[in-house]
Order: structure tokens, then C-alpha cells, then sequence
């Protein structure tokens, strides 16, 4: 197949570039690496006005091209031709934020001027309007020397003009114009923006309204900590019933397999191995759905950089940036997006700091371990109006994370990565009201994302698991999980872990749950499926029910503990190592944070077997 | 009757002013053109919109022409304004 026509998608932040990619591509597009940086490839087909298919790749927003982080330097050398492993782009589509001309003009020059066949996407005109702006795209045109097509992304405006545009510029040519320098450009910009706005009649700005509540010292972090509380119970709450249903399916799909093949091996692989743990990962999809849920939420609506704005002080005290806010939030789903969104802090120190601390934000896979426990352990009854114990417990062990970190930033700070702090500087978009299918292909993708894993890692280390802890067989009357071969290992880690509360089952679950934090549930739930033998009662009871029979809730909270601080997961540990260019630093990461678990479990175990809890 | 040049950190809240002076070398050389990406430039209208944190500790949100956009104190106060030279100012 000969390759397709490549365009490219370029433009400032906050110009509504992502909304329009997908609008254009839809939910058809195909996400991976440029070789060599963790920056994430964007790609999506788009259809031209005669049905002729081109490749669109959706570049990563930058304000110039004279880059300064990694994100930045692929967009400059994408646009030049100079990524390696990637053609020079065929066309540009450059996207400008209609109610933003003056600055995002300047980029827009500085693009034009390359030469390559371009199309200007004056985009959220509706927003424009709403702001008082009467725009005469024309005369933007005639100055520009491209055609301009005024687009609503979110309403699927202009779209097919778009398309009919690109088509033409396809093939077509245009000299490069001599280089300018910034300030040139700018007055250039804002020469042609005064040339396009043709009338501009002040009207009420809901941005500012709205930020003089959201931002307000005192009112703003009150909802910023209200938000996080209601997102903590939402993940809690709304994802009983699915996950509800979601466990009946694995349970059922259990009992087929008990009543279709044979006692035997494959019998026992199948349900031990690949239903038993696969099965214990999965139903846990709904609540990491709704997390994710919110974090798209609150990026898509401009939230997150006030929130990066309302924490800045406080990060800063601890010698981050506000900025780290967002990688932090992310590390909320998963430290490795987290980490690989550390690359917008500029400074090397901040930025460092940063991914240290990263993998105590508590993430999704989480999840799954905390889950499991507190309905096991904690009774799920109201302490307060809308406010359950469960959802309680769980808020705890977020802001347990949370305070850990900014202990754990603060003294990298004064140790390892002293030094002075970057700054902050940020752009605050306008608020805007998100598109649904932007937020379902979002969710979508962080869906497939998990099944993946489940299907691969997850699946893999089961099956390992499975082996290790069926064989030797044993004797009668000792214990399979004891005598196995995975036994005898769980053994040894046991010697280290007793002190701190741990039995056996989490000493077995320790070791694969390295490959990723929730497989410890699976490990458990196959650990359990081995010794339960053929026993169907035993084997289709619910996970949390047959923990409550072997673990205190000393142990329970241990290990709850535990998981707060433990570096458990190789993903992590990969993309630290790729992000700060060697093995020092995840080495570094591994030992602080394993120190921080066996400490905090530690100190949890041993408290709460005075309270008379053991 | 000529009223002083402020520092943007001094300036109030709301009150529309004319940047007369940035001290670029107090910037890195990062931090310097990410600012003249905003658009922060001598002869530029700005307008403080918020301070964050409790006891004006945290950083500063300013409008630049159609951006709001938030630096730390340290960075605001590089930038010298006068509240005389906007257009309708008394």
C-alpha cells in the first residue's frame, strides 16, 4: 500500500486542536511512541471532500517553534521534516483560537512561513461570539495568503469546508517566506488581528465570573477539595452495580467451565489461573472507568489549570511547581501517563522531583487492592449525611499518598535535588463545556488500555503464578500454597514481612504483584482457587469473603498501608528509567519507597494490635 | 502630575496598567520566552485578575490581551507598569 497523504495537526495549547482531531478522525485513531522520546503519536484517517483518505497526526500543542521541552522539540522537528522516522508533513492544518487572533496569529505566521500547503482552522468562532468578537475570515485569508475556514470542533462546523480546503491545498505550492524575528512576528499578528476583528462589543466574560469563585484564596480550595471528595466517593458509589454485574459474569463464566470440561488440569488452568485472577482484575473496570471519568473531565473543562493555580503556593513550599499538579492528578489514574506529563515542567530539579514522587499518588490500579479489603473489612455503613465509612477509608489512603508525597518532595528537595525551584507560568484556558464523545473516546481508549493488560501482563503472571503454586503437588494434609514451589519463595519473603503484620497469602502476592499492583488481587484469588481445590462452594465465594476468614484487620490494614507507598509496579519503574535516562533514579525510586511501605505498614500493624484490632 | 511605575506584584487588583519595563535578566532564558510567547512584551495592557493562596503567597493571574494567564510572584515582580499611560485612565 503506497502511504496516504500525511497532514499535520498543529497549533497553540488550548486552541481546541484535540476536540477537532477527533471530530475530524472520529474515533478511529491509533496511538503510539515516537521512537526515541515518550512522547505519545497521535494518528487518525481523515477523509478529503472526494473520499480520498489522509493520514492527520495531531501534534503536540506548543506556543513557537523554538522549542524547550521534549513535547515541544517534536512538534518543531515534525513540522521541518527532521523527526526521524517520520516524512516531512504533505500540509499543514494549523489551528487558531478565533477569540485568541493576536497570539495564536503569531504561531500561525511563523507556520505559514515554511512553505508547505496550509489551511488555518479559525477555531471555537462560537466561543468568539459569545465573547463579543465579529470576525471577517476573508480579509484573515488575504492576509494570511491561505484559506481560512471558520470551525466549531464540538459542533462539527465547518468540517466539510475544512475538508474541501485541504483537498485543493493538497499538491499545491507556495514558497517559504524569509524568516522573521519574534517580535516581527507579533506585530505582524496583531496588525492582521486588527485587520480581522471587525467589530468588538464588550459583553460579559463567564471565564472571569466563573474564576472569581473557582480561584477565590479561600472559596476555590474549598471546591477544589469538595471535588476530589465527591470524585473519591463517586468511584466508590457508582460502581457498585456495574461491578456487581460484572462479578455475577465471571462467576457465571466459572460455572460453565466447571460444567463443560472435566475435571482435570485444563479444568483447574482455566478457572484458577485465567478465570480465578484474570476475572478478580476486571470487574474492577467500572470504578476505574469513573476515575478516569473525572480527570478527562476536569482537563477538558479548563479545571485543572486552576487547580494547578490554587496549589502552586502550597507546592511550592514543598519546592514543586503548580504545574506538577498535573502530572500528579494523572498519576491519580497512572504514574506512567504522570510521569511521562512531567516533560511540561521545564526545570530538570522540579521535573525530577516530580517523578520521584509520582507513584505515591494513589492510581488506578490501586484500585483493585483497596477495593477488595475495604468491602472485606470495613463495614459499609453512614457516618454522615451522603458520606459512607467505605468511601471514608478510601479518601484516607488518597490523602495518605498525597501527604506522603509532599513530605517525600520536600525533604528530595533539601537532599537529592537541591537546588532553586522553577517557576510557574501557565496559561489559563476559558472554561468550556466538554464534548461527550471527546470524553468517550477518551475513556475508551484508557478502557482498552486496561483490558490490554489484563489480557497480557496480567494474564501472563497468572499463569506463571498458577504453575508455581500447583506444582509440587502435595502430600496430603499440608497445604498446597505452602508446599509449592511459589510457597517455598513466599516463604522466604515472609521472614522479612512477618514483623509488619503480613501473612503468607500477601507474601505470595508480594512477588508477582511487582509486575502490576492489582495482580496481587488476582495472586490471591488464584493462591485461594488452588487450595480450595475442587470445591465449588469455595471456589465461586467471593473473594472479600474468604479473606475476612483468614486475615485480622490489623493485617488487612497493613497491607492497605502498604500499598499506599510500595513501588509495585515494572511499568513505572520502565518509564522512570526511559524519562530520567537511567538506572539511578528508578534504582533510588525503588528503595525509598519500598523503605516508606515496610515503615507505614509497620507502624499500622503495630498500632492497631495495641487498639486490640489484631 | 505624573503617578509612580509599579511592580505588576503591586498593582490592584483589576486595575488595568501599561507595562513599561520587563527585567529580562532577572528570567531565565526559558522562562523569558515562554513569557513573550503570552505575550508580555513593554507596551503591553495588563490587568491583575487574581492572587492565589492565602495572604497573597501564591502566584499572580493576569489578563495579557485576550490570554489570562498565571506566574509567580518572583517572575511578576520583573515587571514594572503604569496605571497613567492606558487609554482611559484619569
Amino acid at each position: 500500500m503506497s502511504a496516504l497523504p500525511l497532514v499535520a495537526l498543529v497549533g497553540n495549547p488550548n486552541a481546541g486542536k484535540s476536540a477537532l482531531f477527533n471530530a475530524l478522525t472520529g474515533a478511529r485513531q491509533k496511538l503510539g511512541n515516537y521512537p526515541g522520546v515518550t512522547v505519545e503519536r497521535k494518528a487518525g484517517r481523515l477523509a478529503l471532500a472526494d473520499g480520498r483518505p489522509v493520514e492527520l497526526v495531531d501534534l503536540p500543542g506548543t506556543y513557537s517553534l523554538d522549542a524547550g521541552s521534549p513535547d515541544e522539540q517534536v512538534t518543531r522537528d515534525f513540522v521541518l521534516g527532521r523527526q526521524v522516522g517520520e516524512r516531512r508533513p504533505d500540509a499543514l492544518l494549523v489551528v487558531v483560537d478565533a477569540a485568541n487572533l493576536d497570539n495564536h496569529l503569531r504561531f500561525a505566521l511563523e507556520l505559514i512561513a515554511l512553505g508547505l500547503p496550509t489551511v488555518v482552522a479559525l477555531n471555537m468562532v462560537d466561543l468568539a461570539e459569545r465573547d463579543g468578537l465579529e470576525l471577517d475570515p476573508a480579509a484573515l485569508s488575504a492576509e494570511l495568503g491561505v484559506p481560512v475556514v471558520p470551525t466549531v470542533a464540538v459542533r462539527k462546523r465547518g468540517l466539510e469546508d475544512l475538508r474541501g480546503q485541504l483537498e485543493g491545498a493538497l499538491g499545491s505550492t507556495r514558497p517559504a517566506a524569509p524568516e522573521r524575528d519574534f517580535d516581527q512576528l507579533r506585530q505582524e499578528a496583531s496588525r492582521i488581528a486588527r485587520l480581522a476583528i471587525l467589530r468588538e462589543t464588550p459583553s460579559r466574560r463567564i471565564t472571569g465570573a466563573v474564576d472569581r469563585v473557582l480561584l477565590h484564596p479561600v472559596l476555590g480550595f474549598i471546591i477544589l477539595l469538595a471535588l476530589l471528595f465527591v470524585m473519591f466517593q463517586a468511584v466508590f458509589s457508582w460502581a457498585a452495580p456495574p461491578a456487581e454485574l460484572m462479578e455475577g459474569l465471571v462467576t457465571s463464566l466459572g460455572e460453565t467451565v466447571t460444567a463443560v470440561l472435566p475435571p482435570g488440569i485444563l479444568h483447574d488452568f482455566l478457572l484458577q489461573g485465567v478465570i480465578g485472577g484474570v476475572g478478580a482484575v476486571v470487574v474492577f473496570l467500572p470504578q476505574i472507568l469513573i476515575l478516569f471519568f473525572f480527570i478527562l473531565m476536569l482537563e477538558a473543562t479548563g479545571y485543572m489549570a486552576r487547580a494547578a493555580f490554587l496549589m502552586d503556593g502550597m507546592m511550592a513550599r514543598v519546592g514543586l511547581s503548580g504545574r506538577a499538579f498535573i502530572p500528579l492528578l494523572s498519576s491519580f489514574a497512572c504514574a506512567v501517563p504522570g510521569i511521562m506529563a512531567t516533560r511540561t515542567i521545564s526545570d530538570p530539579r522540579d521535573r525530577l522531583t516530580t517523578i520521584l514522587i509520582a507513584p505515591l499518588m494513589t492510581c488506578s490500579a490501586r484500585l483493585p487492592v483497596y477495593g477488595l479489603i475495604i468491602a472485606a473489612f470495613i463495614p459499609a455503613q453512614k457516618v454522615g449525611p451522603g458520606v459512607g465509612l467505605q468511601g471514608l477509608v478510601l479518601f484516607i489512603l488518597y490523602v495518605a499518598g498525597i501527604v506522603g508525597a509532599m513530605l517525600a518532595a520536600w525533604a528530595l528537595r533539601l537532599t537529592v535535588t537541591k537546588g532553586t525551584s522553577g517557576g510557574f507560568l501557565m496559561e489559563m484556558p476559558k472554561y468550556q463545556w466538554p464534548r461527550w464523545q471527546d470524553l468517550g473516546i477518551g475513556l475508551w481508549q484508557r478502557a482498552a488500555t486496561f483490558l490490554k493488560r489484563a489480557g497480557t501482563i496480567i494474564l501472563a503472571t497468572n499463569v506463571v503464578l498458577w504453575l508455581l503454586a500447583s506444582f509440587p503437588q502435595a502430600p496430603d494434609g499440608v497445604r498446597q500454597s505452602e508446599y509449592s514451589i511459589a510457597g517455598r519463595i513466599a516463604g522466604g519473603i515472609n521472614v522479612l514481612v512477618e514483623p509488619i503484620g503480613f501473612n503468607r497469602d500477601i507474601s505470595m502476592a508480594l512477588l508477582p504483584s511487582m509486575a502490576a499492583r492489582e495482580v496481587a488481587v488476582s495472586a490471591i484469588a488464584t493462591v485461594y482457587a488452588i487450595d480450595a481445590e475442587d470445591d465449588e462452594a469455595v471456589v465461586n465465594q467471593a473473594l472479600g469473603e474468604r479473606l475476612q476468614g483468614r486475615w485480622s484487620l490489623a493485617t488487612a490494614l497493613a497491607f492497605l498501608a502498604w500499598f499506599v507507598f510500595a513501588p509495585q509496579c515494572v511499568s513505572t519503574i520502565a518509564v522512570a528509567r526511559r524519562e530520567t535516562n537511567g538506572w539511578k533514579w528508578p534504582m533510588f525510586m525503588l528503595g525509598y519507597l519500598f523503605a516508606l511501605a515496610y515503615v507505614a505498614a509497620g507502624i499500622t500493624y503495630w498500632s492497631a494490635v495495641a487498639l486490640g484490632l489484631g | 502630575m505624573s503617578i509612580p511605575p509599579l511592580r505588576l506584584t503591586e498593582l490592584p487588583l483589576r486595575q488595568p496598567a501599561r507595562i513599561t519595563a520587563i527585567d529580562w535578566d532577572t528570567l531565565s532564558h526559558a522562562e523569558g520566552q515562554r513569557l513573550r510567547e503570552f505575550g508580555l512584551c513593554e507596551s503591553a495592557d495588563v490587568e491583575v485578575l487574581h492572587h492565589g493562596g492565602l495572604l497573597r503567597r501564591g502566584p499572580i493571574a493576569c489578563k495579557i490581551g485576550r490570554m489570562t494567564i498565571a506566574m509567580r510572584r518572583n517572575h511578576a515582580a520583573a515587571v514594572t507598569v503604569r496605571t497613567d499611560l492606558v487609554e482611559g485612565a484619569a
